[in-house]
């Protein structure tokens, strides 16, 4: 069953076109990461799929339509919207007791459990916790939560690393079971990789890459090319090129190992690796078609 | 067999979880009022603190109450009267007063500050309605507020009995024909009848335009629910030569508009002249069309909350 279906999704602000006829579509059990430059319209994404924001054009999320049906939908998924959300001047313990009477799939005891693993005491308030204590709040909050669909819009932003490690940590430990979905934005993209299922780049309000990370692996492939090599290996049809101490590393798409191990040390490349390659070709288009 | 008891167990579970992810309709509106005690615990706070100042006011001017008194018993009975009633209409003025204040303030910042503080981003990310969350904070100048002041303004009234009571027959003053001449249950039924006709019910539609405003301004909602006030009533006054726009916009706020609960002009609560009209009250226009103006207010609120994003 597809937990999110999208279809010439559109959104327009004033001057610029956020979404551009986005089309999307996330199976249950899968973590999707959706990954993009600033103002590529993830977070416009995200809330059009949460019913923040008014769209046009076809959008289903657990079957129902976010914008109309936000308050539904909300029994059924949560989201962390940004690190500085919850309300300040709320203590714990009374979070904790809203939670309760506001929402029926939450579960106070599990949420109490992941708090006794913090040093979060539950008669402080959250404006005297510290910004990774907050995130730590927030997602035991959530993940106390028996949702179908967990949506996270850089749930790690400002955090250090050890924080940012434990967060993924626990999400997949503690809450991810195969059955829920979840979608996750950010650009600390290395930290996620390990922990997609599923991989989409969005650009200008489209997508302009979606696979599964087996797909990935399979599909790309990055060669550090030995000198010797270059031209043979240029002749493959590399999706991009760079230079590192002097060496070239190419990636290629659809090219098979075997031709490709021949040309030097073969490895399959990052996230963050294919990111800039896929939106320096889409930004740079103009510039190659020049040269 | 065991496939048997299996789906037996599944469906068990299943109308277990079904039962359980369905809340009562009224318990989000409850929280929803709970969380607004919570971030606004100055509703009941500042108003204690008024009648902690109210009761040391009259504690160091009991002594110069008294001597008035003394004098006025025989010269002038209803001046007399009048004096032993005196401090308690002051108290119940004084926390008028403030109820108003807390009203206007609360309203002019509900939807506010859960846009300035991004919070609003929480709130929607649970199975709370707009409307509810709108509900729960009109419910707070409606019903909250005035029954918080209330409370608060009978219970200082009953501290300040108990005061005079050990003061008085000390001065040599009757106790007995001083509680009959005070006539205590008709003052307080007389304020509760006040407060929530002049202060609850008759100016609600202003404190909905406060919530309004407060739900759209990117800033400074207060003056921004002023601004279109003002300039409405300046346009009257130039265009027309009349002030009915601001008249009728006053009286909302300072309560002296609900001229149908009472048969005299004078408002105050306790004056043993007034006679209360509830009949009259419930039956004028005016009434009715001012909370039909809150539900256009309150609609609009709840619209705009859908819409808005954080400050």
């Amino acid at each position: 069953m597809s937990v999110i279906e999208a279809r010439g999704l559109r959104k327009a602000f004033r001057t610029t076109v956020a979404l551009d006829g986005l089309d999307l579509r996330v199976e249950e059990g899968h973590i999707l990461g959706l990954i993009g430059p600033n103002g590529a319209g993830k977070t416009t994404t995200l809330n059009a799929i949460l019913g923040l924001t008014p769209y046009q054009g076809e959008l289903k999320v657990l079957g129902c339509d976010p914008w109309s049906q936000r308050e539904q939908l909300m029994r059924e998924v949560c989201f962390i919207a940004d690190v500085a959300v919850l309300p300040r001047w709320m203590r714990v313990s009374q979070l904790l007791a809203y939670m309760v009477g506001v929402h029926a799939r939450f579960d106070r005891r599990k949420a109490e459990g992941f708090l006794a693993k913090t040093s979060i005491a539950p008669n402080r308030k959250v404006r005297e916790l510290s910004k990774g204590m907050v995130v730590q709040l927030h997602l035991a909050l959530v993940m106390a939560i028996d949702a179908k669909l967990l949506v996270l819009d850089e749930p790690t932003l400002g955090l250090d690393i050890l924080f940012r490690k434990q967060f993924y940590d626990s999400l997949l430990n503690d809450y991810f079971d195969g059955s829920r979905t979840i979608i996750v934005t950010t650009h600390q993209v290395e930290e996620v990789q390990h922990v997609l299922t599923d991989l989409m780049f969005i650009h200008h309000g489209r997508i302009v890459l979606s696979c599964s990370m087996e797909e990935f692996e399979a599909r790309y492939a990055e060669v550090m090319v030995k000198a010797e090599h270059l031209a043979a290996a240029r002749a493959l049809k590399p999706i991009y090129e760079r230079q590192v101490l002097g060496r070239s590393i190419l990636l290629f798409d659809h090219v098979a190992r075997q031709k490709l191990t021949a040309l030097g040390e073969v490895r399959t490349p990052s996230i963050a690796d294919l990111f800039v390659a896929v939106m320096g070709n889409h930004a740079g288009a103009a510039q190659g078609a020049a040269r | 067999m065991n496939t048997e008891s299996n789906l037996l167990r599944e469906s068990e579970v299943d109308s277990e979880t079904a039962a359980t992810a369905s809340l009562p309709e009224t318990q989000p509106l409850y929280w929803s009022v709970r969380r607004e005690l919570w971030e606004n615990r100055w509703i009941y706070v500042g108003q204690l603190a008024i009648a902690a100042v109210c009761l040391f006011g009259f504690l160091i001017s009991i002594a110069r109450w008294l001597a008035r008194m003394h004098g006025l018993a025989t010269t002038n009975p209803a001046k007399y009267w009048e004096t032993v009633a005196l401090p308690y209409n002051v108290v119940a003025g004084v926390m008028m007063v403030t109820l108003i204040l807390m009203s206007l303030f609360y309203s002019a910042d509900a939807l506010y500050s859960e846009r300035r503080d991004r919070s609003i981003l929480f709130w929607k990310s649970l199975p709370v309605s707009d409307l509810t969350t709108v509900l729960a904070k009109a419910s707070i100048p409606l019903v909250i507020l005035p029954v918080v002041t209330i409370a608060i303004t009978l219970a200082t009234h009953l501290i300040m009995l108990l005061l005079s009571s050990i003061v008085l027959p000390a001065n040599g003053v009757s106790l007995a024909s001083w509680w009959k001449g005070l006539s205590i249950v008709q003052m307080w039924g007389l304020l509760i009848y006040h407060v929530l006709t002049a202060h609850a019910l008759w100016p609600f539609p202003a404190y909905c335009w406060l919530l309004l405003v407060s739900g759209w301004a990117r800033r400074a909602p207060l003056l921004w629910a002023a601004l279109p006030v003002v300039a409405i009533a300046g346009l009257e006054k130039l265009v027309f030569h009349t002030s009915y726009f601001a008249a009728a916009v006053g009286s909302r706020f300072i309560g002296a508009g609900a001229p149908t609960a009472f048969t005299a002009g004078d408002m105050f609560p306790t004056d043993p002249m007034t006679h209360i009209t509830p009949g009259r009250f419930l039956g004028a226009p005016g009434l009715w069309i001012g909370f039909a103006v809150a539900a256009v207010f309150l609609t609009a609120a709840v619209r705009l909350r859908r819409y808005r994003d954080p400050v």
